[in-house]
């Protein structure tokens, strides 16, 4: 798939495939990451090369790397531009939010460190466990419906629509999103709130004060309202574990769905 | 003023003063050609710029010093000098036409407008405008800012002009409502964006000389040399405003064709370097300003210093914002406003009083 003998200074990015590289044990190959590259910790202390869509190319350049892996969207195009004058190779990688998304993260990240053979386990692990947790949760009847919040800045929700990576998680572990009929991140009304019926809010658990704890949540009396506010059922994960789309996904997924349905046996994983 | 008077003719210290910046601007160039994150020694630089210049590049594939002088920091240098004399020289020209310390390329119009094109071509570039901006490539969001630009200068230019005058006062009070306007519809297409345009929009309008590439240098540097052309013929005319439009006309300056033409350059020329390095914000005030402090009001010794000024502030700013976060980088509004902002208080709390026009 890809033409080029394995690298051994390569630029990573994108929070997922870092996760990936570190999983393959191909640390000691990347010389920098992006700012999204957070797990393992250990990433945060490779030289980062600033946020995926501003890339500097001189900075890039600055870490010599003989390769750079990024995921789709990095840029800008001008960066990447001179970095293909400057003779650098650049693999491009698909973004998908689903199960086959991953594996096929894995598979490239694999063959651009001629880590093949390791590649093809994790992803038929992976594989195996999407299988598995699909399986799972293909029983359940009364689909729970969550509201991902992703803040809740001046009390004002801003919440997921479909084509995000919350909505794809949601459907991962059997639940489905409650708010349908725009895409990405949008803010809501307490009338579409309350139209939403939530059983459950879903947002990110951080370690700074934009963590959203249920008392801040169901203070808002939109939400208060809703089933989820009745049964205070807010679930707060880790955001890169959660929406990372990468090695961890289906273990995340598998949490989720544990949280949301409580009674429901799941198989344990693999490769998660 | 008052100190100008009882110091009389500044013209011989205003000369001294270009010449000094004239060399602070070279050091500045041959000091931003050598900063970066790649360690590159003088002399890789030097033989790789003489092979450039002499087209003698050795043959196989470009060496590193090669790629990082010719590729990147030669055209983000030039990129930094033409958009900063732009909007150095667009901020001295608007103050004195406008006769208002505050004016800069925002006032005409050129912000909003080239933030509002910016903003269509980020979020509606992956949809309905996909067809036409998808074959422009990177060149489809400066095209649009820069139209933008023109086209909101355009609109408060005619709605400023009755009966071939223009109204100073409806051309600013107009120049708010459009900006009102227009970040009406710019907040509009943000509501309907998704994280990654959104990002994409504040990394905007926080500037950066970072897309420097050969061909943006060459879409500003005709700006750049009219707006070189004609400011001598203008400066004359700028200091006999400064008394009032009237007393101007006296003194036998068209004035309403000073105007006219003022309004129209300036707009295209920051409207290019906007589009090219998004808003910076800062130059076009400040740099004048400290040069009427320096060398005083003189429009013949001010719009070429500020040319200068600018060059320098940006090419030391873009510096700061290359080194500091290697090998990311820092946005350069965020650079120009940090140094700038309490440099600019500092040297107003010690003059107090010699703000004024």
């Amino acid at each position: 798939m890809v033409a080029i003998g394995p690298a051994r200074r390569v630029v990573v990015i994108g929070g997922a495939l870092t996760e990936i590289a570190y999983r393959l044990g191909q640390q000691g190959r990347i010389v920098a990451v992006d700012q999204t590259s957070l797990y393992p910790p250990e990433a945060r202390k490779k030289p980062d090369v600033g946020y995926m869509r501003t890339l500097s190319a001189e900075g890039v350049l600055a870490v010599r790397p003989d390769l750079i892996l990024a995921i789709e969207g990095s840029g800008p195009a001008t960066t990447l531009d001179i970095l293909e004058h400057a003779a650098v190779p650049i693999v491009i990688v698909p973004e998908r939010y689903t199960i086959a998304g991953i594996v096929g993260k894995v598979r490239m990240v694999g063959a651009v460190f001629g880590a093949g053979a390791a590649a093809a386990t994790l992803a038929d692990g992976i594989a195996a466990d999407g299988a598995a947790l699909a399986a799972g949760v293909a029983g359940i009847v009364a689909r729970r419906r969550v509201l991902f919040v992703l803040s809740l800045a001046g009390g004002r929700i801003l919440a997921a629509g479909g084509n995000t990576a919350a909505n794809a998680i949601l459907h991962l572990a059997g639940a489905a999103n409650a708010v349908t009929g725009f895409d990405g991140y949008k803010p809501l009304s307490a009338e579409a709130i309350l139209a939403a019926r939530p059983d459950a809010v879903l947002a990110m658990s951080g370690a700074g004060p934009e963590s959203i704890t249920a008392a801040e949540a169901f203070a808002i009396p939109a939400l208060a309202a809703t089933p989820a506010g009745r049964a205070r059922r807010l679930v707060t994960m880790d955001g890169l574990y959660l929406l990372g789309f990468g090695p961890r996904t289906v273990s995340a997924a598998r949490d989720l769905a544990a949280a949301l349905y409580p009674g429901l046996r799941l198989p344990a994983g693999s490769a998660g | 003023m008052r100190r100008a008077a009882e110091t009389g003719d500044r013209s011989g210290r205003a000369r001294l003063a270009l010449a000094a910046l004239g060399l602070l601007l070279v050091a500045a160039l041959l000091g931003a050609l050598d900063a970066g994150p790649v360690p590159v020694g003088w002399r890789a630089l030097g033989s790789a710029g003489w092979a450039w210049l002499t087209g003698n590049a050795p043959p196989g594939p470009p060496s590193m010093a090669a790629i990082v002088l010719i590729d990147i920091r030669l055209p983000r240098v030039l990129m930094g000098v033409a958009v900063g004399a732009l909007l150095a020289i667009g901020g001295a020209v608007l103050q004195g036409l406008f006769r208002n310390p505050l004016a800069d390329p925002g006032i005409i119009g050129v912000s909003s407008g080239a933030a509002l094109g910016a903003v269509v071509a980020i979020i509606l570039g992956d949809g309905v405008l996909a067809p036409v901006l998808g074959p422009l490539g990177a060149y489809g969001l400066p095209l649009f800012a820069f139209a933008g630009a023109l086209a909101a200068t355009f609109l408060l230019y005619r709605f400023a002009t009755v009966g071939g005058r223009t109204s100073v006062a409806t051309m600013l009070l107009a120049g708010i409502a459009l900006a009102a306007l227009a970040g009406a519809v710019t907040g509009f297409l943000i509501f309907g964006s998704n994280d990654r345009q959104l990002r994409d929009i504040t990394f905007w309008s926080l500037g950066s000389l970072g897309g420097a590439t050969w061909p943006k240098v060459a879409s500003v540097a005709p700006f750049l040399a009219a707006l070189l052309v004609a400011v001598p013929f203008m400066a004359r005319g700028l200091n006999a405003i400064v008394l009032g439009e009237a007393e101007a006309r006296h003194l036998g300056i068209r004035v309403q064709a000073l105007k006219r033409a003022g309004i129209l350059l300036v707009a295209a020329a920051t409207g290019a370097a906007v589009a090219v390095s998004g808003v910076i914000g800062f130059v076009g005030i400040v740099v004048p300003h400290l040069l009427r402090l320096a060398i005083g009001p003189d429009h013949r010794y001010l719009l070429a210093g500020a040319g200068f000024g600018g060059a320098i502030l940006l090419l030391l700013a873009d510096m700061a914002s290359r080194t500091l976060v290697a090998p990311a980088e820092l946005p350069i509004g965020i650079v120009t406003a940090a140094l700038g902002g309490p440099f600019f208080l500092w040297i107003l709390l010690r003059r107090r009083g010699m703000m004024d026009l």
